[in-house]
C-alpha cells in the first residue's frame, strides 16, 4: 500500500457527465509514468484529485499509502497542474520563497531549484515579465521546491515552442534521472514516448490502455514516395497483397516489417523504379488510441 | 506550519502594492474629513451645523481617537472589506490555489494564516490611522494655541482596539464573500454594495418606517459598528456612526460576526473543489 500513486475506482462526475470513470492507477516506486490522452480525457481532474484540490465523486486516492485526509500526505509530492500560476507582483525568487514558507521548508532549497531550471540570472525579475518557456520553468522549480519523491507534472511543454519543449524535456529527463517518481500528463505522443518508462493511457475518463512504452506506437507503416506511383503500386500488390499496400497519389504505405524496407527498396530499384523517399512513419496518436480501443475510444 | 504559512501570508500582503494603496487612500480619506475640512471651516468662520462635533475641540488631541476609528463603520471599514477580499480572492483569480496547496499545508492552516494576516494587516492600519489622526490633532493645537491633553491610556487602548474589531470584522467579511463567490471583482461589488448603499438605506429609510427593520438593525454588523466606535468617541455625525445599541452589546455582536465570517469563509473552502 506504499505505491507512490494508487487509485482505487476513482470517479469524478459533474451532473451527468463523468469525467473521471473508475480509474485503477498503480505506479511504481522510481517509475516515470506517462499519463497520455487527448485534451478532456480526464488527466487533469485526476491529478486534481490526487492533490486533494478536488473532492472524487466516489473510490479513493492513495499517495504514498496516504489519503488526502492524512496530515501531510503531500509531503512527499511536487506538482505542476495545468500550467504555472504565481504571484505577478513578486519576482521569481519571492515567489519560490513564499512556496517554501507555505510547504514548511527553509529557503536554502530556492537558489538550488533556480539552478537546476537555470532561472538565477532572472530570478530577482518580477513574474509578471516572464516568458511562457521561464513560467513553465519556475512552476517545475516549485514542483521540484521540496525536493519530492515524486513530481506530478500536468502537461509542463503545453503553449512552449519546439525550442522551448526540448529544453523542457530535458529538464524533466534530468528529474527522472534524479530517482524520482514522476507522472507526466501529455497528450503528446512523441513527448511520452522520450521521457515515460510506463504508459497509462486515458479516454474519456478511462483508463483504456497501459503498457510499457516501447510497445505503444510499435509498428507503422512503411512509406515510398516514387515518381512512378501506378507502376510501384501494382508491383507492391503483386508482391505483399492488395490488403498490405495503400496509394495516396505518388506515395504508398505499406503494413509492412520494417525489416522489409531495404528489400522492398532494392526490388523498385531493381524494376527501374525512382523511390525518392523511404521512410518509416510512427503512429500518431490518434492512431494509437484506434489501435488500443478498436475504434470505440477514438480520440 | 501555521506560522511559517503566516510569514507566507505576510510576504504576500507585503508585497502587494493594492494594500498599501488602500492604507493610503484610509489615511488620505480620514486626515480629509477630521481634519482638514473641519479645520478649513473652522479656519474661514464657516458655522458647523447644530448637531456637529466639528468645532475647534474635535480635532483636539482629547478627541483623536474618535476620529481616528469614526470611519472603521463605512468608509475605512470599504476599505477593510477590500484588504479581506484581496487576501483570499487573488488566490481565485491568479489560479494560485493549486500552487500553494501543492506545496501541502492544508486548507484550514493556509485560510486560518490569511485570517491572521488580515488580523495584522487591520491592526496596523487602526494603527496608523490613530497615528496620523495624533499627530494632526497635535498640530491643530500647537497651531491653535491649545493644551496637548491627551485622552487616558486605557481610553485609548480601548478605541484602537473596537476599531481594530469593527475593521478585522469587516475584512473577515471581504475574506468570506471571496471565498463564496471564488473571486475579487463581484465580492469586492457586493462588499461595497453592502456597506455603501444598503446599510445607508436600511438605517435611513427603511428603519423609520417599518418595525422589523428597526428591529432588525440593532443585530445587524453595521449599526453595531457603529455603536462600538460611537461609544468610544466617534463623532455621530460621521456616517454609519449612532448609538443604536450600547457599547457593550455592539461590541459582544461584532465579535460574533467576526468569528461566524471567519469559520463559514473555513468552512466553505474546505468543502469546494479548487480550480
Amino acid at each position: 500500500m506504499t505505491k507512490p500513486v494508487w487509485t482505487d475506482s476513482l470517479t469524478k462526475r459533474y451532473g451527468d457527465v463523468t469525467a473521471v470513470d473508475e480509474l485503477n492507477l498503480t505506479i511504481e516506486q522510481g517509475e516515470v509514468y506517462g499519463f497520455l490522452g487527448p485534451n478532456g480525457a480526464g488527466k487533469t481532474t485526476t491529478l486534481r484529485m490526487l492533490l486533494g484540490l478536488i473532492t472524487p465523486t466516489s473510490g479513493g486516492v492513495r499517495l504514498y499509502g496516504k489519503d488526502s485526509t492524512t496530515r501531510g500526505h503531500l509531503d512527499p509530492v511536487g506538482a505542476l497542474i495545468e500550467g504555472p500560476a504565481f504571484y505577478p507582483y513578486l519576482s521569481g525568487r519571492e515567489n519560490l520563497r513564499v512556496l517554501a514558507h507555505h510547504a514548511g521548508i527553509t529557503t536554502n532549497r530556492v537558489s538550488v531549484v533556480l539552478d537546476e531550471v537555470e532561472l538565477t540570472e532572472r530570478a530577482g525579475d518580477k513574474y509578471s515579465t516572464y516568458s511562457l518557456g521561464m513560467k513553465q520553468r519556475l512552476g517545475i522549480a516549485a514542483a521540484s521546491l521540496k525536493d519530492p519523491a515524486l513530481l506530478i507534472l500536468d502537461e509542463p511543454t503545453n503553449g512552449l515552442d519546439p525550442a522551448g519543449m526540448a529544453d523542457m524535456r530535458g529538464l524533466l529527463r534530468k528529474l527522472g534521472a534524479q530517482g524520482r517518481t514522476v507522472l507526466l500528463s501529455s497528450h503528446l505522443l512523441g513527448e511520452v514516448q522520450q521521457i515515460c518508462d510506463r504508459v497509462g493511457v486515458l479516454s474519456r475518463g478511462a483508463l483504456v490502455a497501459e503498457r510499457p512504452v516501447g510497445e505503444l506506437g510499435a509498428g507503422g507503416r512503411l512509406v515510398v514516395v516514387t515518381a512512378q506511383p501506378a507502376i510501384a503500386h501494382t508491383r507492391l500488390v503483386a508482391a505483399y497483397g492488395d490488403d498490405t499496400v495503400r496509394r495516396h497519389d505518388d506515395v504508398l504505405e505499406l503494413d509492412v516489417d520494417e525489416s522489409d524496407a531495404a528489400k522492398i527498396n532494392a526490388d523498385l530499384v531493381g524494376a527501374g523504379i525512382d523511390v525518392s523517399e523511404l521512410r518509416w512513419r510512427r503512429p500518431n496518436l490518434e492512431e494509437v488510441f484506434f489501435s488500443l480501443t478498436g475504434g470505440n475510444h477514438a480520440a | 506550519m501555521l506560522l511559517s504559512n503566516i510569514r507566507a501570508e505576510l510576504a504576500k500582503a507585503l508585497r502587494r502594492p493594492a494594500n498599501w494603496l488602500l492604507l493610503a487612500v484610509a489615511v488620505t480619506l480620514s486626515l480629509t474629513f477630521a481634519y482638514l475640512i473641519p479645520y478649513a471651516g473652522y479656519a474661514g468662520g464657516t458655522a458647523a451645523p447644530p448637531n456637529s462635533d466639528l468645532g475647534l475641540p474635535g480635532m483636539l488631541p482629547p478627541a483623536y481617537v474618535g476620529n481616528a476609528i469614526a470611519g472603521m463603520p463605512v468608509f475605512a471599514g470599504a476599505l477593510a472589506v477590500i484588504l479581506g477580499v484581496l487576501v483570499v480572492g487573488t488566490e481565485y483569480t491568479a489560479t494560485t490555489w493549486k500552487t500553494v496547496l501543492a506545496q501541502g499545508p492544508s486548507r484550514a492552516t493556509v485560510y486560518a494564516s490569511k485570517l491572521a494576516t488580515i488580523a495584522v494587516a487591520t491592526l496596523a492600519m487602526t494603527l496608523v490611522l490613530a497615528g496620523v489622526s495624533a499627530g494632526a490633532s497635535a498640530l491643530v493645537a500647537a497651531v491653535e494655541n491649545q493644551p496637548l491633553d491627551w485622552p487616558p491610556l486605557t481610553e485609548q487602548l480601548a478605541g484602537i482596539g473596537a476599531g481594530w474589531l469593527v475593521a478585522l470584522m469587516w475584512a473577515s467579511f471581504g475574506a468570506l464573500l471571496a471565498v463564496v463567490f471564488r473571486g475579487v471583482a463581484l465580492p469586492v461589488g457586493l462588499g461595497l454594495v453592502w456597506l455603501l448603499a444598503v446599510q445607508n438605506l436600511l438605517a435611513g429609510i427603511a428603519a423609520p418606517l417599518v418595525d422589523w427593520i428597526a428591529d432588525l438593525q440593532l443585530g445587524l454588523p453595521g449599526p453595531n459598528a457603529g455603536s462600538l466606535v460611537a461609544a468610544l468617541g466617534a463623532g455621530t455625525d460621521t456616517p454609519g456612526v449612532a448609538t443604536t445599541v450600547g457599547g457593550g452589546q455592539a461590541a459582544l455582536v461584532v465579535a460574533a460576526y467576526l468569528v461566524a465570517f471567519a469559520v463559514s469563509g473555513g468552512w466553505l473552502l474546505s468543502r469546494t473543489d479548487l480550480d
